[in-house]
């Protein structure tokens, strides 16, 4: 038996992958009143705050703003809290790492699936808004939980890059900390695309999240499926992350140990 | 007879390099990097280890403090990767290196039990059907539904390394585990361990402790500094090292 962190290998391991997921979400919602609500309620007060700003304030014309801002801002938190918990996530299971063998993509994969647990029931706040503004819902929505499957391909390709960077060097978290701001105003999540001066458009069009929010509209708020070029772009994205995160972490893994 | 090699571990080094300081940050890395002051001092932590165990050998591994056992022990059980030599293992491997590593404190026994299966690669079903036998073999019966915050050290490594051995593990790595415990219990241990030799089992037992070694094991290395000073027979081994050190 050869033990390499393969993908067998984190196969072999499945149980743990999933007592710490499970883990994660008891802690979360250990000794909150509202418990699992708070999926729910984080999202729909954020859109509140920010329909409020921008529709009443800076009038933009977007049709149905509340459904428009919430979806892009469950995709972006996803995209944030996914991320970010995988970067830390390989230094905060040293006591783990040290002393016993276990598969290392295990740690930044399990903080991805916590966090795409935390984002279906985001879905459901988003779900809810879109009925009380009158926007229906159709079966097309099936498309944004293939959104959903794409981003967390993606978000697992990023998370795996993060944290084998982060290992080493420990202020990879506060520069990302100000990417993910930059980041954040530079998909379209509360402002319509189509503001976007054409000399700022390549901005867009090099976002990978602009093409996973674009996606998850398309199913939810215009209920129709999403092109195929626009699956193409997530869908590439998706495994040109993948494969780098892989290569990465598989390049830098028998070091971990070393610095934890 | 190379077939029955059960573990065989060929010229590995280890290397730590240790920063003169540590650097952690990003800052302090471009800051070092332009000054030229990043210096590395190599610590050879292991240099060109090989030997071999054969299946149902029971293998000792001597050694003082900084001898590089702890670091082979790691290298056995994955935990670290050699710098450079090879390490093939062929058969289920139980490291009792650390017992309960994979706790959780703030879990139940039970809740323990299956999540230190997990990290040994052991799905639910499979530690459901040991769940019994190893809750019979730690005595712990009354503790089950006890975070194991409030365990006793030796309430730990019963548990630990009831665990450990409920797997069926081809190779035991051992590292003087059986000095944890109470008297009753480590006789336990020791005859669960007899046991599995005469099923079959391979054990690697590292200690510096030379009756315990001369009276389990046949075989096995003196490890000084990093280097294998001396392999063999168990007896030549014991006075070699005796006379080495006292």
């Amino acid at each position: 038996m050869k033990k390499n962190d393969g993908v067998l290998d984190i196969w072999k391991y499945r149980e743990l992958l999933w007592l710490l997921v499970v883990k994660d979400i008891k802690v979360k919602y250990k000794r909150s009143i509202v418990g699992v609500l708070w999926s729910l309620l984080n999202p729909l007060f954020t859109m509140l705050i920010l329909t409020v700003v921008f529709k009443e304030l800076f009038r933009f014309s977007i049709e149905n703003f509340a459904a428009y801002v919430i979806s892009g801002q469950v995709i972006f938190s996803f995209f944030f809290e996914s991320t970010s918990l995988a970067m830390t996530s390989i230094y905060t299971s040293g006591q783990l790492i040290k002393k016993v063998y276990v598969p290392k993509p295990i740690f930044p994969v399990s903080k991805i699936l916590y966090s795409m647990v935390n984002t279906l029931y985001s879905i459901v706040a988003v779900v809810l808004v879109c009925l009380f503004t009158g926007v229906t819902i159709t079966i097309s929505i099936l498309a944004s939980l293939l959104t959903i499957f794409y981003l967390m391909v993606f978000c697992i390709g990023v998370g795996l890059i993060l944290c084998s960077i982060a290992v080493f060097l420990r202020d990879v978290e506060h520069i990302y900390g100000v990417l993910l701001t930059a980041w954040m105003y530079a998909t379209p999540i509360i402002y319509p695309a189509e503001i976007m001066p054409d000399r700022f458009l390549f901005v867009l069009y090099c976002n990978p999240l602009f093409y996973f929010v674009s996606h998850f509209r398309e199913g939810l708020l215009y209920h129709q499926f999403p092109s195929i070029e626009l699956n193409l772009y997530c869908l590439i994205y998706s495994f040109i992350a993948l494969i780098c995160g892989i290569y990465i972490f598989n390049k830098r893994k028998n070091q971990f140990v070393l610095y934890i | 007879m190379t077939s029955d090699v059960i573990v065989n571990v060929e010229n590995v080094s280890m290397r730590f390099l240790q920063a003169s300081e540590k650097i952690t940050t990003f800052k302090e890395y471009v800051i070092k990097r332009i000054k030229r002051k990043i210096t590395y001092t190599e610590f050879w932590a292991l240099s060109d280890v090989s030997f071999q165990v054969r299946s149902g050998e029971i293998f000792g591994v001597l050694g003082l403090n900084g001898a590089g056992k702890s670091t082979l022990l790691k290298i056995l059980s994955g935990v670290l990767v050699p710098t450079t030599g090879n390490v093939e293992i062929h058969g289920n491997i139980a490291p009792l290196i650390e017992l309960g590593a994979g706790f959780d404190p703030e879990l139940t026994a039970r809740e323990n039990i299956f999540l230190n299966g997990a990290t040994l690669g052991f799905g639910r079903k499979e530690m459901n059907a040991k769940f019994d036998e190893i809750v019979a073999f730690s005595e712990l019966e009354e503790f089950l539904d006890v975070p194991i915050k409030n365990f006793s050290s030796g309430m730990y490594a019963r548990l630990g390394f009831s665990i450990a051995i409920s797997v069926n593990p081809e190779i035991l790595i051992i590292d003087e585990v059986l000095s944890v415990g109470d008297f009753m219990f480590q006789q336990k241990c020791e005859n669960k361990i007899k046991d599995m030799i005469d099923n079959g089992a391979t054990v690697i037992l590292v200690s510096h402790s030379i009756e315990q070694v001369r009276s389990l094991c046949s075989k096995g290395i003196v490890l000084e500094r990093g280097r294998v000073v001396k392999s063999g027979n168990i007896d030549e081994l014991c006075d070699f090292y005796y006379e080495r050190y006292r």
